[in-house]
């Protein structure tokens, strides 16, 4: 280990699904108290922290119930890669030696149904609204036809995705969605946009996630066993990348901002896909994790079909995948599912992921989010 | 009826355009026009009238009621799944548009279709118009085959 290193010493989590009467700022707090606890320090000790929400408030606030210590704070909002952004800042910070210690939170809290966002908070006019354009499920549902109809992906492949998404989050005692779910039950479920069905989408929910960042002698003490935090890369979206909320796309491709922000992670962390052994990818459907863990490069474009029918993703298999049951189990609370991808890596690059845990003690562990209007962050991680 | 917005589609010389712009510089297309390139940043672009024809590059069913807003809406119970793809207009650039057709089984990816103008949702209460695109079934019935 080097001066240079920076490592997660604490990780706290609410628990996702509906919460009536807590708060998002509530859970944050909640799960803030966690991380602390885990780490075994103090908020006093904290000298740097960031974090956000898309829908539940701004995150510096909870140091009201956390308590006043001066601490700057950086609020994040940034779409679905509101928690990356913030583990990348505070990344950043430890790594120039701006902090020793850094705390990172995300939280949500949305109601029940698709998201419904104001068009003109993203560049477009209210017609694209007023048409029935303006529903990122359209967007997962119209790139996974393209990508099946090129790479050869079936539809019993989705509905294995998800079932496996929901055996997965059984074993997660912080999970939403807890009753695993057939494939057979999956495509027979209501049709949502073609080609994906009601349970091969994840569904806004609510929860908090928080983290406690090292560097230097803090990384290390009697009773820590820090997990690196190897590398954090987060990107924006290229002309030629196929896009949420796009009213046209250029015929030109280029590779999407997923595929620059897995290869600048894997780059950084002098670390291959190859050397991954368990995976957290953005699966806001079940098409999309097929689709991410190529764009990653954790496998060949077509190869999912039968890394899939294999149980290579299981956990388990070969490379598991979205161990804690991923959104479509946890639900989606967008300020959080980042920093929920980089908890599960914790507990699994510890040993400590209880019925869920990955066999043979993972060393290597990856992270990765998307969302709109083309943004994405992942993270390396290791023991 | 009126267009649901200005600038979207002009109907001004015969069959329905969409209104793009193309950039000077470079010759990037895009949908709606915009003032800049979104590839080389400059800002030198003209107003381009798009092709009518294209073919579909993907397709969905949107199957629920979007929320509305930002979704318009005559009488929310009364909701029909409406297709939505997009349009590779070749050399140009892929529009994305609601579909006429909202049968799965008769959409396919490759096959041709063309522009037409159909009633926007809430048109009832508000008289306007938006662009779709349609399967080509038949020879284009204006002549205006881009």
């Amino acid at each position: 280990m080097s001066a240079e290193d920076v490592g997660i010493i604490g990780a706290g989590i609410h628990p996702f699904g509906r919460h009536p009467g807590v708060t998002g700022l509530q859970m944050a707090a909640a799960a803030a108290r966690a991380a602390l606890a885990d780490a075994g320090v103090s908020w006093h000790e904290i000298d740097f922290a960031a974090g956000g929400s898309d829908a539940a408030g701004n995150a510096d606030t909870s140091v009201a119930m956390l308590g006043l210590t001066g601490v700057p704070f950086v609020n994040v909002r940034n779409g679905c890669a509101t928690g990356g952004s913030a583990l990348t800042v505070a990344h950043a910070m430890l790594r120039a030696g701006s902090a020793d210690l850094a705390l990172v939170m995300g939280f949500d809290k949305h109601p029940p149904g698709a998201f419904n966002p104001d068009p003109g908070d993203w560049g477009l006019g209210a017609w694209y609204g007023e048409t029935g354009l303006m529903l990122t499920t359209q967007f997962f549902a119209m790139k996974i036809q393209r990508y099946m109809s090129e790479h050869g992906i079936s539809a019993a492949t989705l509905a294995e995705v998800a079932a496996k998404a929901f055996r997965n989050g059984a074993l997660n005692p912080n999970a939403w969605r807890r009753k695993p779910l057939t494939a057979q039950e999956i495509l027979a479920s209501k049709m949502v946009n073609h080609p994906l069905t009601q349970f091969m989408f994840c569904s806004p929910g609510e929860g908090a996630v928080a983290l406690v960042l090292a560097r230097g002698a803090r990384l290390r003490g009697p009773s820590r066993s820090p997990v690196l935090l190897r590398s954090v890369a987060f990107r924006t979206r290229r002309f030629g990348s196929f896009e949420v909320f796009s009213p046209s796309v250029a015929i030109e491709s280029c590779p999407s901002p997923t595929a620059e922000a897995a290869a600048a992670a894997f780059e950084e962390a002098g670390i291959g896909p190859g050397d991954v052994d368990v995976a957290q990818v953005q699966d806001t459907e079940s098409g999309a994790e097929v689709m991410h863990l190529a764009e990653t490069g954790l496998c060949q474009h077509g190869e999912q079909e039968k890394l899939i029918a294999n149980g290579a993703t299981e956990i388990g298999g070969r490379l598991p995948v979205n161990t804690d049951g991923g959104c479509l189990a946890n639900g989606e609370p967008i300020g959080a599912s980042g920093l929920r991808q980089v908890h599960e890596m914790v507990l699994q690059l510890r040993g400590d992921a209880g019925a869920r845990q990955v066999p043979g003690r993972p060393t290597v562990g990856f992270t990765h989010v998307y969302g709109a209007p083309g943004v994405s962050a992942c993270a390396v991680l290791s023991r | 009826m009126r267009p649901i917005a200005a600038g979207l589609f002009t109907v001004a010389n015969g069959p329905a355009r969409l209104i793009g712009s193309q950039c000077a510089r470079c010759g990037t297309v895009a949908f709606p026009r915009q003032p800049s390139c979104p590839k080389c940043t400059s800002v030198d672009v003209t107003q381009r009238l798009l092709a009518r024809r294209g073919t579909l590059w993907s397709w969905t069913i949107q199957c629920f009621p979007p929320k509305s807003p930002p979704y318009a809406v005559d009488d929310p119970g009364a909701f029909e799944p409406y297709g939505v793809g997009y349009i590779e207009l070749p050399g140009e650039v892929r529009v994305e548009a609601r579909l006429t057709e909202a049968d799965p089984d008769r959409l396919r990816i490759g096959m041709p279709m063309e522009l037409t103008l159909v009633p926007a949702p809430g048109s009832e209460t508000r008289g306007v118009v938006t662009y779709a695109f349609r399967p080509v079934t038949q020879e284009p019935d204006h002549g205006g085959a881009g």
